[in-house]
């Protein structure tokens, strides 16, 4: 039995690493800014503080992105 | 910018000349390529001007650093220099900066005196930071004087040093390591649990974290560009036919990124500005 190749991927599996780095932060990040939303809605009075502290929080959900991110050039 | 597309379209000529590929029939013609050559972390390593070689070795980015520094304090020697009451315009947009700092920042996190305390410190923190990350979109530096790591460490460990140091001055050696190992108010049993996490936190997670953020956005950013507008520059100068079209949506791209960079400069500066003050309020507060 002959096979033909039709289509064919090369290069290194390695590179999808950081798309899989991307989701957990991507969903935090999603959650965190989506109930800082909720909660300036709720309570305009207090946006600056939410915000303020959003922010701290998007450092340290980024954080694990960048991580990754520099993972990928790390193992190459 | 400039520089690094003609050291791309340089690359890509020789490569084009090399490797004729298959370039038959319509498809063919249609989407013709030779093979793009990505930005590698090599970028972040230029050639070095001067002192190749020795620790003194200087390239583009110690000069985009250096830049940064002699603009910053030109700026400030200025505008400092002949202070009126009544700011002039220009003296009214540094002012906005020193009281986005102390207003926005350091008074969010800390209480009036220690924010008056700690002020001048974070203020040039963040507008080091600033200066340092903006020169990743200025033409013809094009490169962030924070995106090798080199300058957050020393930032990083500035902040850890003087942390530490306030907080032994303020609650004595052991209980700043009581205060911060364990932290009251939890079960006994917990802190087997919770000390090593807290002694990670306090001792490593924290400087590391605060250096490997700017530098890893700092050289993402950079990564992006440079992606962009050598794609761009390939496409319209080098691709074939139909794909020439796409060179519009990556230099569209590239200047939606341009703008999006200035942004990260700035919130980067900020979020680092802000992670500091948190970690001294954090050492210098009393238990609660």
């Amino acid at each position: 039995m002959d096979t033909t190749t039709l289509a064919e991927v090369s290069g290194n599996v390695a590179t999808i690493g950081y798309g899989l780095a991307a989701t957990g932060p991507g969903i935090g990040l999603g959650i965190l800014i989506g109930k800082t939303i909720e909660g300036m809605s709720r309570q305009p009075e207090v946006a600056g503080q939410l915000r303020a502290t959003m922010f701290i929080g998007v450092a340290f959900v980024e954080v694990l992105a960048l991580l990754g991110l520099v993972t990928g050039f790390l193992f190459t | 910018m400039a520089n690094l597309a003609l050291g791309a379209a340089m690359t890509a000529t020789t490569e084009l000349a090399a490797d004729d590929g298959d370039t038959t029939g319509f498809f063919g013609w249609l989407f013709y390529s030779d093979g793009f050559h990505a930005p590698t972390v090599e970028e972040f390593f230029p050639p070095a001007i001067f002192g190749e070689g020795t620790i003194f070795e200087f390239n583009r980015i110690m000069l985009a650093r250096v830049i940064a520094a002699a603009v910053l304090i030109l700026i400030f020697w200025l505008v400092a220099r002949k202070a009126k009451v009544v700011p002039t315009r220009g003296q009214s947009v540094v002012e906005m900066l020193l009281d986005f700092v102390r207003t926005q920042i350091v008074e969010q996190v800390m209480d009036k005196h220690n924010a008056k305390r700690f002020l001048p410190f974070l203020t040039t923190l963040f507008l080091a930071i600033l200066a340092f990350n903006i020169t990743g979109v200025i033409p013809f530096i094009n490169i962030a004087g924070t995106s090798l790591i080199g300058l957050p460490i020393i930032m990083a460990l500035w902040v850890y040093v003087l942390y530490l140091g306030v907080g032994v001055k303020q609650h004595g050696l052991g209980g700043y390591l009581k205060l911060s190992l364990f932290p009251p108010g939890v079960p006994k049993g917990i802190y087997v649990l919770l000390t090593p996490i807290e002694f990670l936190q306090v001792f490593i997670l924290r400087p590391a974290t605060l250096a490997l953020r700017l530098a890893a956005n700092m050289m993402a950013g950079h990564l992006l560009l440079v992606l962009c507008f050598a794609a761009t520059q390939y496409f319209f100068f080098e691709a074939a036919g139909a794909m020439k079209a796409m060179g519009t949506v990556t230099f569209a791209a590239g200047f939606a990124f341009t703008l999006f960079e200035i942004f990260v400069a700035a919130l980067q500066a900020y979020v680092f500005v802000m992670l500091s003050a948190v970690y001294i309020n954090m050492a210098i507060e009393e238990e609660h």
